[in-house]
């Protein structure tokens, strides 16, 4: 195993996660590309934290600190969801253009 | 050994992402990124990383259980029936994912990465990981505390149907709140 083994799938999840969150019109569905963008992500961190730098603790922390991320992003997301539903009863995000200039 | 374990979860993973925004029903949708990201736990685990790696199984599944109830409750079409587009600008997006992956990938292959790792691993990841949890990177943790409570309260906030000023007035002026159904602390038009 090495640090280029373990980045390319990384970059694959992330590439995989953008091209959801910019192309899927449900707001469930946006959100779970970017899930899969995090997901990316945390392979890069603890690959990086492995090859490079295992002493130090930051690069754990680095992890963590995604994961939190994750948490929140999902949180956010259904409340946000959940409150333009309510509004609209949209689902979708080009119907919901409120904020459209 | 540990390169074809690594291999197996990176293709599956890498197949599962895919997958999500391939099939059709909700349901499969969401267990496919189930599996993505368990096996991102995996590799994790893999790398040396144990205890971060079953945080992140567990609250991957906790997520995708109440992921699915989202989706069911939201989605126009949850299991996928009617077969119907939900993408825009499917090729714009394609192009600008093709774009980042390669520019991501030149730089993955093109930058002289240390050959050698600066240090041994620690004996405990884990010992590692909490002792600098609760010394250096305390600041680190309380931030991150704060912000899960601020979320707490944002979600909340953005997701209750009538909140004080819907039940008090926009100055919450009332000394009766005005609630659709009698009963309770409320009164329906007093």
């Amino acid at each position: 195993m090495t640090l280029e083994l373990v980045l390319l799938p990384a970059a694959g999840l992330f590439s995989l996660g953008l091209y959801g969150a910019l192309s899927q019109q449900s707001i469930v569905m946006i959100m779970m590309g970017i899930e899969l963008m995090i997901g990316g992500l945390i392979t890069a961190a603890a690959g990086f934290w492995h090859f490079l730098a295992p002493t130090a603790p930051a690069g754990q922390v680095l992890v963590v600190a995604a994961v939190v991320a994750m948490a929140v992003e999902m949180a956010m997301g259904f409340a946000v969801t959940t409150a333009v539903y309510r509004a609209d009863r949209v689902d979708m995000a080009d119907m919901a253009g409120e904020l459209r200039g | 050994m540990e390169t074809l374990v690594f291999g197996c979860l990176a293709v599956t993973a890498l197949t599962m992402g895919w997958l999500v925004f391939v099939l059709g029903s909700m349901a499969r949708v969401t267990f496919a990124l189930l599996a993505a990201l368990v096996c991102v736990g995996g590799v994790t685990m893999l790398l040396g990383l144990p205890y971060l790696g079953v945080v992140l199984v567990l609250m991957t599944v906790m997520e995708m259980v109440i992921m699915a109830v989202f989706m069911i409750a939201y989605m126009m079409n949850p299991a996928g029936l009617m077969p119907m587009s939900m993408v825009h600008n499917r090729y714009g997006a394609m192009a600008i994912a093709a774009g980042v992956f390669l520019a991501l990938a030149a730089g993955i292959l093109l930058v002289p990465w240390p050959a050698r790792p600066a240090g041994e691993p620690p004996a405990d990841t884990t010992f590692q990981l909490g002792e600098a949890l609760m010394g250096t990177q305390m600041l680190t943790m309380t931030v991150l505390g704060l912000v899960l409570l601020s979320t707490m309260v944002a979600a909340i906030v953005l997701a209750t149907a009538r909140g004080r000023y819907d039940r008090y007035g926009d100055r919450l002026e009332r000394r009766v709140p005005r609630d659709p159904a009698a009963g309770g602390t409320g009164g329906a038009g007093r």
